[in-house]
């Protein structure tokens, strides 16, 4: 296409940040397959796509340490537009304008909103406790320094951490397949003034600040 | 392993019936532990692994009679030795054989994730199919005894089969045939409890008046069972379990939250998709692109006004 021709003038991520996304994305799908297969007897059959289960159980672990390591850079970057602030707190208490699609009803919003601050926050929390209860149960490297009782609890932790996880990022995918635009934005890196101005104003309104409007980069 | 001249009854992350039309009509099989009788001359270690082809690391000593001094992928069973004082100041130098207990309802069962790496045969015993075991360690950690270990060989659990090969056969486990004093007998349950209530009463006569039989209720009895001449105070004998019981996070991490999770997790998805067909996407349209241009425009212009 022309570059003239393109609406979608406005950059939401740059190359860095889509490629830390989609690493962070692809471990996750991985982690969360082998670990199900594992969780569930009904969805053993996930181990298959790992070579077995020995090897589930094996890479299982390794996948998610990829991908705890790729939050944190993602999370350092994306921390301070996650910060919750009291207009999200009105956003929320008018959830229902918002699964409504009437989003000209709701308060300002910036970067994110309250609810993809909730999600990256949620993510945060979930992925403290799997790393720690992963550890604790690591049979091959940790496990047996550990009290049972404490491996006991740690399994418990992991299977409630990975579930919230699960249906955090279940919301997460939805809500890009929802919102047109939001796919674009990932996989692309730009989004059009107007999908700014509908959904995050404030962010619009900062970007296309005289002083800093910029053009395309790539 | 995998011998089916016994049926299954239990199939580890199986959650339909195995084929069940098979009856075990004499009732299930018991290995009786005398400790009273108990010598702790470890023939039975010995014949365990002759008969199983183990032959553990020589290890060092650790100041006690127990050698090797805990149980490992290659020793399925081992002599425990305690020295208890007696409130008459009396030493009593008790002896336990330690190994799988054979839950009527195992923790290691419950837990294994892999579809038939353990199963619970209708005579009662507990057996590994080390061939499925993915080497992920959740029997160690249901189990109520801390019997299961991982080899480091090849990273699968292992412990005492109760010589399910030889039982099929109509053999008695190694262990008890190589017994010398009779401290270790098999024999159906049944008969194994009536031997051991006489085992007791013998045990009362003599001035052991808390002697009793261990099969603990809290794991719907075992096939594996102590006669104790302190049947009250089984953690005197090497921290034998006083009240053995799956542990209520185990329960909770294996049974409900199972079903639960999947379910959590389904409605989850149907709830996107119905509010997508419902609710329907929530698009960009022109007249937003005409109201960004527009904002964009008047903001620009009230800068250059400044």
């Amino acid at each position: 296409m022309n570059d003239a021709n393109r609406r979608d003038t406005l950059v939401r991520y740059t190359a860095g940040e889509r490629t830390n996304h989609w690493i962070v994305a692809m471990t996750f799908v991985l982690a969360a397959l082998s670990g199900l297969a594992l969780f569930h007897p009904a969805l053993f059959w996930l181990s298959n796509l790992f070579g077995g289960g020995p090897w589930t159980r094996i890479l299982h672990p390794y996948l998610a340490l990829v991908m705890l390591f790729a939050y944190l850079f993602l999370a350092s970057t994306f921390w301070k537009d996650n910060r919750l602030q009291d207009r999200d707190w009105a956003w929320l208490r008018q959830i229902k304008d918002v699964v409504s699609n009437r989003e000209d009803r709701l308060p300002e919003v910036g970067r994110y909103n309250a609810g993809q601050k909730l999600l990256f926050f949620t993510i945060v929390v979930c992925l403290i406790g799997l790393l720690l209860s992963g550890i604790v149960i690591w049979r091959a490297y940790f496990s047996i320094y550990i009290p049972v009782g404490l491996i006991r609890l740690g399994s418990v932790v992991h299977a409630v951490c990975a579930w919230l996880l699960v249906c955090a990022i279940i919301v997460h995918i939805y809500a890009a397949i929802w919102v047109k635009g939001s796919v674009h934005a990932m996989t692309r890196g730009t989004v059009t003034p107007g999908w700014a101005w509908k959904h995050h104003r404030g962010w619009f309104r900062e970007m296309t600040h005289a002083a800093n409007s910029r053009p395309r980069s790539d | 392993m995998a011998l089916q001249s016994l049926d299954i009854v239990r199939r580890s992350a199986t959650t339909t019936p195995p084929p069940g039309v098979r009856e075990a009509a004499t009732g299930t099989v018991a290995k009786l532990i005398d400790t009273s009788k108990c010598i702790g001359c470890k023939a039975c270690q010995v014949a365990c692994m002759e008969w199983n082809d183990l032959r553990d690391d020589i290890g060092t000593n650790v100041g006690s009679y127990e050698n090797p001094s805990d149980l490992t992928a290659q020793s399925w069973t081992l002599m425990r030795f305690a020295e208890y004082e007696n409130p008459k100041g009396d030493l009593e130098w008790l002896i336990r054989k330690d190994g799988c207990m054979h839950c009527e309802d195992p923790g290691c069962l419950k837990a294994c994730p892999s579809p038939g790496a353990i199963v619970q045969y209708s005579n009662g015993i507990v057996d590994f199919h080390e061939e499925n075991c993915i080497g992920c360690g959740y029997c160690i950690t249901a189990c109520p005894f801390d019997i299961p270990r991982i080899s480091k060989k090849d990273h699968k659990a292992y412990k005492c089969t109760l010589c399910s090969d030889r039982v099929a056969v109509g053999l008695e486990p190694a262990c008890v045939k190589a017994c010398p004093t009779g401290a270790i007998m098999f024999g159906t349950k049944e008969d194994m409890q009536q031997q051991a209530a006489e085992r007791v009463e013998d045990l009362n006569s003599r001035g052991f008046d808390r002697a009793g039989l261990y099969d603990p209720a809290g794991v719907g009895g075992t096939h594996v069972m102590y006669v104790l001449h302190h049947a009250d105070q089984p953690q005197l004998y090497s921290g034998l379990a006083v009240d053995p019981h799956i542990s209520a996070a185990v329960g909770l991490w294996k049974g409900v939250a199972k079903p639960m999770a999947l379910a959590g997790m389904a409605l989850t998805a149907l709830v996107g998709f119905f509010h997508y067909i419902r609710v329907g996407r929530n698009e960009t349209t022109e007249r937003d692109e005409a109201a960004a241009a527009q904002d964009q425009k008047l903001r620009q212009d009230g800068e250059q006004r400044q």
